[in-house]
């Protein structure tokens, strides 16, 4: 005998966040299988770190030395910045196979399939995170914020870079084949992390550059992120970057389930 | 809640002027159906018919361009939500996680279906057990072989048993055995009392299986009927003698016109005949008059009529891109 249950319209923000983690775990369950995956986010960190260190700590501070307490949190945001354009290549593989369009056709919550995957990548930012301050203390670098500080920093970028890899599954999920995200996330990433006040300091440029830099919102989180591993305390910045991720959650995370339930 | 004698007055599918474009090709060009609750029903056609695009549609994965198709009456784009309640799809693309085991994406779905962790784990046990996979329940699905994909496709889909079940071409690309066993699955369902919607590209199949026919071509809906009916359209069966002495066939052709009064059709790869025969009882009598009349046969066999058959006799051209399969049965 069938019963059919009288169907509520849309699921609730409890299911949501269920069908959320369920898809995270899924997103991990994956990552175990393919450990190759996290070459990128494990390699790159070093890899800038060590090369930005070296090549201009002596023209900027002097000394590496100097200049590791300016850099690190600068690199560690650029770095786990450029890790979420993966999320939206990964993201953008994914949907095409058979399986999304069983999660789309399930009575879940529109947004967990990606809400899930986007999540299950901040294991990516974390590894990103942890490799950039591991390197930055193997060359010498000794925060003035502490432990704590690192932690709470590593947190907000974490954070952060989960709302912007929202406006990257869009791109996923609006082109049609991962090296297109790629190209197109890096023509938007590259300006916005290199235009701030991530390796040189602001006063050095000319003043119109000085204007961008100022609004461009990659350089608030870096100078949050300077203020909690130098002094653990929470300035504006903090806020405000937070505020700006909240605001890319609300305005993409809409846009990119809207355009992924549409999808052909 | 809506108990199963209400819903069996509500039609399981009913769709007007269906219509979906893809750039200038329109892949369902007005398609109407009317699928009884509790029935099984086969959508018949060639490849690129439109079969897939209508399923796609029915299942909420596609927004259709013009007309309404209701799901126990619920509109499928304005109360989509409501209608993914009540399927399940097994497309035609495996619609499982290849990087995963066959255990883990069963509990990865009855998890988003609402089962807490023990009883997500209990149900798929239970499924790998029911679709013969729990030897395989810790291998990737993407190791799987083809008929192992199929099943644990579809357990995924019956994880809760829904009560319209979508079917896309579930046996294309299986052995005859693991198409045995997958239309023995799908009766099963249909008598547990889902409703079971599938498409096919054989016409031995859809008369397998189905309560009601729709034969599907360029997307539209061409003939709709019991099986029965669609093989009398077609012609009924046919009767293919191979003689060891291609020399005898006038004689064949004779001996057939005394026992079954009909025009046999002599091929011109000598040796061949076909004649009309819808009636099978009557291949003895034919034996007994070829056997008195010193005529040897190298070969018999029965052929139904095929999915080109059908087309022909209503279209009047064959399926294109890609013929019919020939479905042969023979007489030993």
């Amino acid at each position: 005998m069938i019963t059919l249950t009288v169907p509520r319209g849309t699921a609730t923000l409890t299911q949501a966040v269920e069908n959320s983690l369920t898809m995270a775990g899924r997103g991990l369950l994956r990552m175990r299988r393919t450990p190759e995956q996290f070459a990128d986010a494990l390699l790159e960190p070093v890899l800038f770190t060590v090369m930005f260190a070296y090549i201009f700590g002596g023209a900027i501070a002097g000394r590496v030395q100097g200049y590791l307490p300016f850099l690190i949190p600068g690199i560690l945001v650029q770095s786990v910045l450029a890790t979420t354009v993966m999320t939206g290549m990964q993201l953008r593989e994914d949907i095409d196979k058979g399986v999304f369009d069983r999660f789309r056709s399930m009575p879940i919550a529109r947004s967990a399939p990606l809400a899930g995957a986007l999540l299950a990548d901040t294991i990516r930012y974390a590894i990103a995170t942890v490799m950039t301050c591991l390197t930055g203390v193997v060359i010498g670098w000794r925060p003035a914020g502490g432990i704590a500080g690192v932690i709470l920093a590593g947190l907000l970028v974490i954070a952060c870079s989960w709302a912007v890899s929202w406006i990257f599954a869009l791109v996923g999920v609006l082109v049609r084949t991962a090296s297109t995200v790629q190209g197109a996330s890096f023509m938007v990433l590259f300006p916005l992390a290199f235009l701030s006040n991530a390796f040189v300091p602001v006063g050095t440029m000319p003043g119109w550059l000085q204007v961008f830099v100022a609004v461009n919102p990659v350089s608030h989180l870096i100078t949050a992120a300077r203020e909690l591993t130098g002094t653990a305390s929470a300035g504006p910045d903090v806020w405000w970057a937070l505020l700006g991720a909240a605001a890319i959650v609300a305005v993409f995370a809409p846009l990119t389930v809207r355009a992924y339930m549409r999808k052909v | 809640m809506v108990t199963a004698n209400s819903a069996r007055t509500v039609p399981a599918i009913q769709t007007a002027g269906l219509v979906k474009t893809f750039g200038a090709t329109r892949a369902v060009d007005g398609v109407d159906l009317s699928v009884p609750a509790g029935t099984v029903y086969g959508v018949l056609g060639p490849n690129g018919a439109g079969k897939t695009t209508t399923i796609r549609m029915l299942a909420t994965l596609l927004r259709p361009d013009a007309g309404t198709a209701l799901v126990f009456g619920r509109d499928v784009v304005r109360e989509a939500a409501a209608v993914r309640r009540l399927i399940s799809l097994t497309g035609q693309v495996a619609s499982v996680d290849e990087t995963l085991s066959a255990a883990e994406n069963l509990v990865i779905f009855a998890r988003l279906l609402g089962l807490n962790r023990a009883a997500a784990r209990r149900r798929a046990g239970e499924l790998l057990e029911e679709f013969g996979l729990a030897d395989a329940a810790k291998r990737p699905a993407g190791k799987f072989s083809g008929g192992m994909r199929r099943r644990l496709d579809l357990a995924a889909s019956l994880i809760t048993t829904p009560p319209l079940i979508f079917l896309d071409e579930p046996t294309t690309g299986l052995d005859p055995r693991t198409r045995a066993q997958m239309w023995q699955t799908i009766r099963r369902l249909a008598a547990a009392g889902s409703t079971v919607l599938l498409t096919t590209q054989y016409l031995d199949e859809a008369d397998q299986l189905a309560d009601r026919i729709a034969v599907i071509d360029r997307g539209t809906v061409i003939a709709e009927g019991t099986p029965d009916e669609l093989k009398a359209s077609a012609g009924g069966s046919s009767l293919q003698l191979r003689l060891a002495d291609p020399g005898q066939a006038p004689h064949a052709r004779e001996a057939i016109r005394a026992v079954l009064a009909v025009d046999a059709i002599l091929s011109l790869e000598g040796g061949r005949i076909t004649a009309p025969m819808d009636e099978p009882d009557r291949v003895a009598d034919l034996l007994v008059a070829l056997r008195d009349r010193s005529i040897r046969l190298a070969g018999l066999s029965m052929h139904q009529p095929t999915l080109d058959q059908v087309f022909l006799a209503i279209t009047g051209h064959e399926t294109q891109p890609q013929g019919g399969r020939e479905e042969e049965k023979a007489v030993r």
